[in-house]
């Protein structure tokens, strides 16, 4: 089957000019891809540039070298050239990204900071906060914090919903960086079961999971990292 | 999002002011729905540039061109002072940092947002009064105080009565300098929530000027970063906060105080 993601030769480094013009490689070479239902997860200890791939996929990072080819319908779009306007629009209708940390907006409510990306791509406002209740509800987000800004909530319930937000819409591509780092042992379940559902209908995943369990239980493939690792120049 | 044509592009544009420079080559493209943040510490040109754009100065160098109404692409230089200043009044708003440059500080309320009505044309007072009255409560504005004027107002209401009399004519582009400027923080973040929730809600394409990130982060999609009257760095919003490339931007993004 043709995959959704296709990463080529991609490489990353970091040039620091407020230290000196130090230069920080992160990869190069990497290259995988993943096909429709299919869950890969990065593998490879921390610092091995794992986040940096997920964010290069969102178009979050530049790359300095590579392509990431995602198929956004009939035709394939190259997020590491793709003009700004395209990065945008391949966010709303083909990538989905559940960052490690929420960024919270100030009075904006939880409910709506998860129906957000369903209301900016057409879906009327009621019905995307009823949609955003049911997904808050499923991950165990107590009916209370619904209408307050989640700026004050805790680790872990910023993190679901965080995890809400990524999980409702229904995108081809799905990033995951440490989706239940901060969650107990039963809303790690739901996850799981959330990350199945995805796969069931076909969406491609990639996860960055270091809970074993997790990782076992969502993973077909995990592409270990470290064999990317970029040398010093 | 996409829409292929755009809406306000500048090609080339130049600007100095005698000796002095005020901006250099700046070429930029703005989309319908699109907000673009423009940012840099004061003296960087940043401000030359959106009166440049907004044709309130007159490029020394290159042209600023705007798609009307009807579809053609019309270069402002060669608009007559006349059309120029009824795009100013019909199709575009200008928010501005202080809201007694952009309002009538002296007339009630109601006068300020129902003005913009009447310059396009409106004449039913019962009309403009309602539309006045919505567009109040829109911004959050106690329409108790319709007949107030706004000099009786605090910081923040006047920049909210400011953005209803800019909105009210429906513009389809609204220049912005730095429209949080001289709030509180939580005026500030009441603000944003609400030009956020507009902006989307309307689907206005944008040009803000600000000195401050995280306004940048928080209302526009894609930004440019001047220093020196340049344009030195520019994409999109989170990809130049988070992975800023050009050393005065590393500055700038690492200057800022966490809270």
């Amino acid at each position: 089957m043709n995959p959704v993601l296709e990463i080529r030769g991609l490489a990353k480094s970091f040039t620091m000019h407020l230290q000196g013009g130090v230069r920080i490689p992160v990869v190069a070479g990497v290259s995988f891809s993943v096909a429709p239902g299919e869950c890969v997860v990065l593998g490879g200890p921390s610092g091995a540039g794992k986040s940096s791939i997920l964010k290069m996929i969102f178009g979050n990072y530049r790359c300095d070298a590579g392509e990431i080819r995602v198929r956004n319908g009939d035709e394939t779009v190259d997020v590491a050239r793709a003009a700004p306007r395209r990065v945008l629009a391949l966010r709303q209708e083909t990538i989905g990204y559940v960052s490690q940390f929420l960024r919270a907006v100030p009075r904006v409510s939880a409910r709506d900071v998860v129906a957000a990306p369903l209301a900016d791509s057409g879906t009327p406002l009621d019905a995307a906060r009823a949609e955003a209740e049911r997904m808050m509800a499923r991950l165990n987000l107590p009916e209370r914090l619904w209408k307050l800004p989640p700026a004050t909530f805790s680790g872990g319930e910023q993190q679901r919903v965080n995890l809400a937000r990524g999980f409702l819409p229904d995108l081809p591509l799905l990033l995951l960086d440490e989706p239940t780092a901060s969650l107990d042992a039963a809303n790690r379940e739901v996850v799981v079961e959330l990350v199945k559902e995805k796969k069931a209908r076909g969406v491609a995943v990639v996860a960055i999971a270091h809970d074993e369990d997790v990782r076992d239980a969502i993973a077909d493939r995990i592409v270990d990292v470290s064999r990317f690792a970029a040398a010093a120049a | 999002m996409i829409a292929e044509a755009p809406l306000l592009v500048a090609e080339g544009l130049g600007k100095t002011y005698g000796r002095q420079l005020g901006c250099r080559d700046v070429s930029l493209a703005l989309h319908e729905g699109e907000v673009l943040a423009v940012v840099g510490e004061s003296g960087s040109g940043k401000s030359t540039l959106l009166h440049l754009l907004s044709a309130q100065l007159e490029p020394s160098v290159g042209r600023v061109l705007y798609r009307t109404r009807d579809g053609a692409l019309r270069d402002l230089g060669e608009m007559t002072t006349a059309e120029r200043k009824f795009l100013a009044r019909t199709d575009w708003g200008f928010v501005h940092q202080d809201a007694a440059a952009g309002l009538r500080m002296a007339v009630s309320a109601g006068a300020n947002v129902g003005e913009r009505l009447m310059a396009v044309g409106a004449r039913h007072y019962g009309r403009i009064r309602g539309a006045a009255l919505d567009w109040l409560a829109r911004v959050e504005i106690d329409p108790g105080r319709i007949d107030d004027a706004p000099r009786t107002f605090s910081g923040g209401m006047r920049q909210r009565l400011q953005i209803a009399r800019n909105l009210v004519t429906k513009p389809r582009l609204v220049f912005m300098d730095e429209p949080t400027g001289g709030l509180d923080v939580s005026v500030q973040a009441r603000l944003l929530d609400l030009l956020r929730g507009l902006v989307r809600e309307l689907r206005l394409a944008a040009v803000v000027v600000t000195h401050d990130l995280a306004v940048a982060r928080l209302l526009s999609h894609r930004m440019i970063v001047m220093k020196d009257g340049e344009v030195i760095e520019e994409g999109l919003t989170d990809q130049v906060l988070d992975d800023p490339r050009e050393p005065y931007t590393q500055l700038l993004v690492s200057s800022v105080l966490p809270a």
